[in-house]
């Protein structure tokens, strides 16, 4: 069963999903259109607890061979176990480094570079293996938590498929080879000042990269360096000189900000600040009290985000119309610009921001995405000038980026030059402009046409085949280098194993040029720096690998105003729409793959994207406005043309999408990133062009006839509407603080046939801060990377079987074009009385004295009874030999002290008691408590916002006793009984009060103060037990019971 | 037509149904006992190694402690094998030219890992932490027998799940102070603990613990894996110690005035040590 993917099955109705959305009363969360919509297949897949499980029998099986099979199995029960010890070797250092303990992990500082900027991370080593990834907890742009991209960043190192030799054309070579090839070319290119010699690198943050290159150019005058990156951040540059007169770069202070308005940005979850960013919001976010002080977010934009999902108010609206929004915004704070047209069915919520920003005068923050043009970065250089919030929430510095040019040769003027023959050679320095380049410059011709070129990548991709001489490059837990973070602070990258497979860096390459070829990077970057350090440079040298930054090197705030002419200017602006019927496109990095260059990365391809919850796909996101228009259905396949190129591409209808606006997002379709990326997904680059890489208007769309099977993990593991997610407004939260506490009549909650547990020293817990979670999925590959959790697959996923032991779940609440999101991480809940304890007949989980439902590899003989038996859904079994056991890069990434489980196993989340059990015999062998904080889960080291507490519920002081205690704590099911340790503070928002939607908490609110009230009047469907009759005692076994319920499920959202 | 089956043949077809039941009864705890036979565990077999490296010679003769080469054995789960450069701090000064000692020589040349055969295995889904077993006063000799006594090394304990549950349900048999933890020559009283062995197993599978040298711990240890129940040797055990401990304090007069038998010294030290092993499965498997 395939939910709305099925080729066969009809496309629901979307008109009576939108009609069924606009019946229900009170607060309706629904999981996603097909729930709503009640289709028979979502029903069907709700029903079978394991779907298709059965249908991978292929055979029949008759009577006689079951009695043969059950016979053998019988008589062989037991054998298994009688396996002997096989001999194993074990290989002790030669000279056994100083600092290294067999069995102990070492963390060393380094950082993780992406687009932009880097993100400071401490990589965890296990005997000289990079493990996991953790943040720095001393870097400002880090602070010790981490990104999903982070996590995964280290399943790179072993890609099996990372290109292991240097070619030239096609055969292999060393790199003395092509030392001397180039050293013997310079002297040719010398001869014209190197005229005809080009490097083409990403943007670069590394100070020492870019003074190599200066170096070589100062060799080379006549040598040109441009710049090329698929998302780079050339509006956001162009803004700043619009509003400056220079380049400049904004950082921005979210925890001093009050009220932010962001106008495509997803600063939450892009970016190198995505990490701070995501804290300091999140620090405005967690309320405690009447007296908190909370934010507010506004969010325009056309393609759903994180950030947009993290929206008090969130306006879907086409990429090309933001900037007469941000125009009318501008306007309402009183900057004069030209009044836009067209904006009057969103007046309501420009009037809020504007009042809400003029009332928090300085502590507001009004910023735009890469994705707008550079005007609307002005303008809100412009809003942030005339509000007073230039200074405090937005802080000016000097371009972060090394060597920024003030006019910058790009990738359009250089293949310009290379079709003009005027290119001898070509030095690619990293990225992939075979695949990425806009697709109306033709860089594949014109790259034939340059006699040298060369190409540095990890992977032997689409431009090394193309090029004359490939390098592998060195991952960068491999590498020396250096590396500035959001805020120009920088680190000094350290190796933390030597490179793999021979892996060059792009300033070893760049170094031939200058004729440096004797030093090694280690070397260039200490010499660098050795320039630069006044004083005892071997100490400051030190200290800086060491914290893994180098102390003030942040680029410091500067006092700059706006070029006088900037409103003028801003006001001459044309101000002009596009037509209502006009198609647009728009193009985003994909969450997971990015620009393409983690296309080859399996945890992240299987990573439930936000908002969507699809993995190993990009499909074209539409909305449910579009899809009715055009009669298209999720997984249809849809032609979709662009001036005179097209692709096709499968279609998914996203709530949240602007109107009249197709959202492709970027680095699938890839032809050679390995066997992982090849051939997943639709390539969107095709499409994409240097005059529009963003957006681009009358497009094309028809459908193509054929569908597509898309995997999402939205219906996986539903709980089917009960009353799981609670939200309430901040303004409700102040008069009803324990609005999140649902009474349920008629139902003890302690009542249990099972006697309580004692737990004397620890009982660990947590709790979930659903007010701060924003979706950003670093916990889920936190997770993976720490407990090795296996990929399984699109087959699979579709299937229902992926094997992520917290999932995000998202709950839409409201209409179907425009509904808040909400998410909810949900691993296992440890549950006091544990439904799937007392069913698993081998004794496989068991209840620790400390509270843990111990999960026993070994024992497990995959009855799946616990699965079944388990009211939250969060055990996962290895249906197949998930877990890699062939490929031998792939081993070194395990995490040692997990074990890796095999076929027929079931696995859940353990509350990562590997770092208990550490942090329990480090407390006993100095003969003190476990403290507070001691242990921390790799979801919640991982976490951004802080949002998962986790500690001893037993002692009263520790952080998540404390959280417990908070008015908006409330476990999940509480009304089974189950007791659960893993518990959530409701999530709360803050809505403008003018745009606020009417809470039914607010007007029923009764019920909190008086508990003998009933409870219909709120929280709609979640009650239907209770109001169909069922109430009184709910089992731990009553789950099965309810889900063939026929009058269970019809009622739901009605009364 | 005579008949088939004399009447006889009924007390035979009723002897053997009642036999059958011995037969698969007999064939079960055949199975069972062969499953923890030293030829499963491992257990007493000496393993060959790339160097014939004698515990008795180094530990024995030498006195070399145990941490000089296991390095990491109080600080990390893995005790540690010692790098070939422990082996040549010595060794580039006597025996340099040994032809026994190649292979150090070579890997430290070379830098080529020496490879050894591993003695004490357990499975992969098993994590063992050295480090908090000597903090709490168990001793090498408990679970490694008497390396001293070892000229090529082998597994002294069966290191079964029953056998580690053995202790971690009742650890007072097999602690001692601190101080003693890397003296595999500690014996709580000589004789006195000698005789305790004697009470407490008097099976042959003081082979393993190499006749009561290693002390009553290793002994103790290993006879547990023998048992058929380990809630009965549970109770038994501290029992016959405190039985053999009683008659040697009156044999033995007051050479020590402290504890005299292991039973009495163990719950001092888990009082003292605060030792309380975990029984969890997420002790052990994770």
């Amino acid at each position: 069963m395939k939910i709305g993917i099925d080729p066969e099955a009809p496309p629901f109705d979307l008109a009576a999903v939108r009609e069924r959305l606009s019946r229900s009363t009170g607060r309706t969360y629904w999981r996603s259109l097909e729930e709503v919509a009640e289709t028979p297949e979502f029903q069907a897949f709700l029903n079978a607890e394991f779907p298709t499980s059965a249908q991978s029998l292929t055979s029949s099986l008759d009577r006689r061979q079951f009695l043969k099979l059950m016979g053998a199995s019988l008589a062989l029960a037991g054998v298994g176990a009688c396996t002997k010890q096989p001999l194993e070797k074990i290989l002790p250092y030669v000279k056994q480094p100083e600092e290294l303990v067999p069995g102990k992990p070492l963390f060393f500082a380094t950082a993780f570079p992406l687009s932009g900027g880097a993100l400071p991370v401490l990589a965890e080593s296990h005997m000289g293996r990079p493990t996991k990834i953790e943040g720095n907890p001393e870097h400002p742009a880090s602070l010790g938590r981490t990104s999903a991209l982070m996590q995964a960043s280290v399943l790179d190192l072993y890609d099996p498929d990372r290109s292991q030799v240097l070619l030239r054309a096609g055969e292999i070579r060393t790199w003395d080879d092509l030392v001397s090839e180039v050293t013997a070319e310079l002297g040719k290119w010398k001869g014209t000042q190197g005229r005809g010699v080009r490097i083409l690198t990403a943007p670069t943050f590394s100070p020492t990269l870019a003074a190599s290159v200066q170096a070589a150019l100062t060799a080379l005058p006549q040598a040109r360096w441009h710049r090329w990156e698929p998302v780079g951040r050339e509006n956001t540059r162009e803004g700043a000189r619009l509003g400056f007169g220079r380049v400049i770069d904004a950082r921005y202070d979210f925890a001093k900000a009050d009220i932010i308005v962001s106008l495509e940005s997803d600063f939450l979850f892009d970016g190198p600040g995505q990490v701070r960013y995501a804290r300091d919001f999140g620090s405005r976010r967690k309320v405690s009290g009447k007296s908190s002080r909370m934010n507010r977010l506004y969010v325009a934009e056309s393609v759903p985000t994180v950030t947009g999902g993290n929206a008090d108010h969130r306006l879907p609206l086409r990429s090309s119309r933001i900037a007469a929004l941000a125009r009318a915004l501008a306007i309402e704070v009183g900057v004069a610009v030209a009044k836009p047209k067209g904006l009057e069915a969103h007046e309501a919520w420009i009037k809020a921001a504007g009042q809400d920003l003029i009332a928090h005068r300085g502590a507001g923050l009004v910023l735009a995405g890469p994705s707008q043009p550079p005007e609307v970065h002005a303008l809100c250089h412009a809003i942030n000038e005339k509000l007073g919030n230039a200074g405090r929430t937005v802080l000016y510095t000097e371009p972060v980026e090394d060597a920024a040019p003030e006019a910058r040769d790009g990738i359009a003027e250089l293949v310009a030059d290379m079709n003009a023959g005027r290119v001898e050679a070509l030095f690619i320095l990293g990225g992939n402009p075979v695949y990425d380049a806009p697709a109306d410059l033709g860089f594949v011709a014109a790259l034939g046409k340059v006699p040298f070129s060369l190409h540095l990548s990890s992977h032997q991709d689409e431009t090394s085949i193309l090029s004359l001489w490939h390098v592998p490059a060195a991952h960068y837990l491999e590498s020396w280098g250096d590396v500035r973070a959001y805020d120009g602070t920088v680190t000094i990258l350290q190796p933390l194993i030597e490179p793999l497979y021979h892996g060059k860096t792009a300033l070893e390459v760049v170094s031939i040029l200058s004729g440096d070829t004797a030093r090694t990077d280690y070397d260039r970057v200490r010499d660098h720096w050795k320039q630069l350090t006044s004083g005892d440079f071997e100490a400051a040298w030190r200290r800086a690998v060491h914290d893994g930054f180098v102390s003030g090197s942040q680029r410091p705030a500067l006092t700059i105003a706006m070029r006088g002419d900037a409103t003028t200017h801003l006001a001459s602006l044309p101000g002009g729409t596009q037509s209502d019927d006009d198609i647009e496109i728009v193009f985003r990095a994909d969450a997971s793959a990015y620009d393409g260059r983690f296309a080859n990365n399996a945890w992240l391809q299987e990573l439930p994207k936000p908002w969507t919850r699809l993995t190993w796909d990009n499909p074209a996101l539409i909305s449910p406005a579009m899809a009715e228009k055009l009669k298209i259905a999720s997984g249809d396949m849809l032609e979709i043309t662009l001036g005179d190129r097209a692709i096709q591409i499968p279609a998914w209808i996203q709530p949240g999408m602007a109107e009249q606006t197709i959202a492709l997002h970027l680095g699938y379709g890839r032809e050679r990133a390995g066997q992982v990326g090849n051939a997943v997904g639709f390539n969107a680059y095709a499409l994409r062009t240097s005059k529009a890489p963003w957006f681009a208007g009358r497009a094309g769309v028809r459908k193509a006839g054929s569908t597509y099977p898309l995997a999402t993990t939205q219906t996986h593991h539903s709980l089917e509407g009960r009353d799981l997610f609670r939200n309430a407004s901040f303004a409700t939260y102040q008069e009803h603080p324990a609005f999140a506490q649902h009474k349920h009549h008629g139902i003890d909650e302690n009542a249990s046939f099972y006697p309580d547990w004692k737990y004397e020293g620890n009982a660990w817990g947590m709790t979930i801060d659903l007010a701060a979670c924003i979706g950003c999925n670093a916990c889920v590959m936190a997770c993976q990377s720490e407990n090795n959790i296996p990929v399984v697959g699109k087959e699979q996923v579709l299937n229902g079987r992926e094997m992520h032991w917290i999932r995000v779940d998202r709950y839409f609440e409201g209409d179907l074009d425009n509904p808040d999101l909400y998410n909810q991480p949900v691993p296992c809940m440890h549950c006091e009385k544990a439904p799937c304890e007392v069913v698993c007949p081998v004794n496989a989980t068991v209840h620790s004295s400390e509270g843990l439902n111990d999960m026993v590899y070994n024992r497990c003989v995959g009855t799946r009874y616990c699965a079944n038996n388990c009211p939250y859904k969060v055990r996962r079994f290895n249906f197949h030999l998930f877990q890699d056991w062939v490929t031998e890069s792939t081993k070194l990434q395990r995490n040692p002290d997990v074990s890796v489980r095999s076929r027929g196993v079931m696995e859940k989340c353990t509350y990562c008691v590997q770092r208990i059990n550490q942090a329990r015999i480090q407390a006993r062998k100095e003969d003190r408590p476990v403290r507070d904080g001691e242990v921390v889960t790799a979801c919640q080291g991982a976490c951004p916002t802080d949002a998962i507490v986790f500690g001893n519920i037993n002692d009263p002081d520790s952080a998540v006793a404390k959280s417990k205690l908070d008015s908006r704590n409330y476990a999940l099911l509480s009304e089974l009984g189950t007791k659960p340790r893993t518990t959530y503070l409701a999530s709360v928002n803050n809505p403008h009060p003018s745009l606020a939607r009417p809470d039914p908490h607010a007007a029923g609110h009764d019920q909190y103060d008086a508990p003998g009230a009933h409870q219909d009047t709120h929280g709609g469907r979640e009650h239907g037990r209770e109001t169909d009759g069922q109430g009184g005692s709910h089992g731990a076994g009553e789950d099965e019971g309810v889900k063939g319920d026929p009058a269970h499920s019809p009622e739901r959202g009605t009364h | 037509m005579a008949q088939l089956f004399k009447p006889s043949s009924n007390t035979y077809a009723k002897l053997s149904i009642f036999g059958a039941l011995f037969a698969i009864g007999g064939l079960l705890l055949g199975l069972n006992e062969f499953n923890r036979s030293s030829y499963m565990t491992n257990e007493t077999v000496a393993r060959e190694q790339p160097v014939p490296f004698s515990h008795k010679h180094h530990v024995g003769e030498l006195g070399i402690d145990c941490r000089y080469c296991h390095t990491a054995v109080e600080t990390s789960s893995f005790a540690g094998l010692p790098a070939t450069q422990i082996c040549m701090n010595c060794h580039s000064q006597i025996w340099k030219d040994a032809p026994m000692l190649e292979p150090v020589r070579a890997s430290y040349r070379t830098g080529q890992s020496l490879e050894w055969t591993r003695v004490n295995d357990v499975p992969d889904f098993v994590y063992f932490d050295h480090s908090i077993h000597v903090a709490k006063g168990v001793g090498c000799a408990s679970c490694h027998g008497d390396v001293a006594a070892m000229n090529l090394t082998w597994q002294a304990a069966p290191m079964t799940m029953e056998w580690c549950l053995s202790c971690h349900r009742d650890p007072a048999r097999n602690l001692r102070p601190r101080e003693k933890v890397f003296d595999t020559s500690w014996v709580l009283r000589g004789h006195d603990a000698q005789a305790a062995t004697a009470a407490v197993g008097g099976s042959a599978a003081a082979q393993g613990a190499s006749a009561g040298h290693g002390g009553a711990a290793a002994t103790a240890g290993a006879n547990a894996e023998h048992g058929e129940n380990t809630s009965e040797h549970g109770e038994a055990d501290p029992d016959a110690a405190a039985h053999a401990g009683a008659e040697g304090h009156g044999n033995s007069g007051a050479a020590h005035a402290a504890p005299i038998d292991q039973a009495t010294l163990g719950k001092q030290l888990m009082a003292e040590y605060h030792v309380a092993p975990r029984t969890d499965c997420s002790t052990c498997h994770r």
